[in-house]
């Protein structure tokens, strides 16, 4: 199913978002979740399915003021 | 100096970790800074990229305080949300609330602003929240449960300095047990020191270190100069006056016409 990543449309087979992380990419990565716009806790992430059109922000530290 | 939220600083610099020429001149500047707090952000990251990580390992060797941003953010729900985020990847509840209400100046939109910091304390958070000299938005944000006002200088990364002396000296003046922080705007030292004989408790930077010539050697001039402001104002400054005053005695002045 196609999905919107970080603002770029993807390709993903998993049905839910911890599997889809793993299979994007982030397994293990130290990263922060959200599903069209609300925000989903590591512990959520295998209860959280992804539909068609789902859009995933995956966000990770970075420099900051 | 107060506790932040029950911390006791021993540092009254917070200083950014965006736009350094390197890493290296990162880690170097936090040292010769003495800084005791770190501003962090989130941002996206991509899929087998490992850069996040990468530079959650550095900052968290600068052994600091980390306080996460929501930088960027332009309304109530992506503040909460970024806040959210923040909170689970660096395992703090503090956080910097930036809601941002103008593109030009980045100056905080101050109703936003109290409807988040509302929020994010009923949800646990402990608010640093960014906001103008206000005395009337201060109070809101004190009513919504901040313990911390962090009022800007001046636009963010504009060195202006602090532009509104007068309505930083009232605000003071209204919270004297506030913890309050010069948050954005300051360009030089003598800025950061202006600020801390005006009282405040601490100055957030960034930009003036990270975009000097020599960001450590910056880092290291703000370090005294908020040490010079802090003793200056630990130390009772004379009253200003008007009109002149002799400093030497006028008894046993010779009588030379």
């Amino acid at each position: 199913m196609k999905i919107v990543l970080n603002g770029e449309p993807r390709e993903v087979r998993a049905p839910s978002l911890h599997e889809a992380l793993s299979e994007l990419g982030f397994g293990g990565a130290a990263v922060a979740t959200a599903v069209n716009g609300s925000f989903v806790p590591a512990p959520s992430r295998v209860a959280t399915p992804l539909a068609e059109g789902d859009r995933v922000e995956v966000l990770a530290p970075r420099q900051g003021g | 100096m107060p506790g932040f939220y029950g911390v006791d600083l021993t540092s009254r610099l917070m200083l950014g970790t965006a736009q350094y020429p390197s890493p290296a001149i990162l880690a170097a500047a936090f040292r010769a800074s003495a800084a005791g707090v770190a501003t962090v952000s989130l941002r996206r990251e991509s899929g087998g990229s490992r850069a996040g990580e990468d530079f959650w390992t550095i900052v968290r060797d600068l052994g600091v305080r980390v306080l996460p941003n929501t930088a960027g953010c332009h309304s109530v729900k992506e503040a909460v949300t970024t806040a959210h985020m923040a909170r689970e990847v660096f395992g703090t509840a503090w956080i910097k609330l930036e809601v941002i209400g103008h593109s030009d100046t980045l100056q905080p939109d101050p109703f936003a602003l109290v409807e988040a910091a509302r929020i994010l304390v009923a949800d646990g958070f402990e608010v640093f929240p960014y906001t103008t000299e206000d005395l009337v938005v201060a109070d809101r944000l004190v009513d919504a449960g901040c313990r911390v006002l962090m009022p800007w200088g001046a636009p963010i990364g504009s060195g202006l300095g602090l532009v509104n002396p007068y309505g930083l000296r009232a605000l003071r003046a209204r919270f004297p047990d506030v913890p309050l922080v010069i948050d954005a705007g300051l360009g030089l030292p003598s800025q950061a020191a202006a600020a801390m004989e005006m009282g405040y408790d601490a100055v957030l930077l960034n930009t003036a270190v990270a975009r000097a010539g020599d960001p450590v050697a910056m880092a290291r001039a703000f370090a005294r100069a908020i040490e010079a402001g802090a003793l200056a104002r630990a130390a009772d400054p004379m009253e200003p006056r008007d009109m002149a005053a002799a400093s030497t005695p006028e008894i046993g002045r010779a009588f030379l016409e």
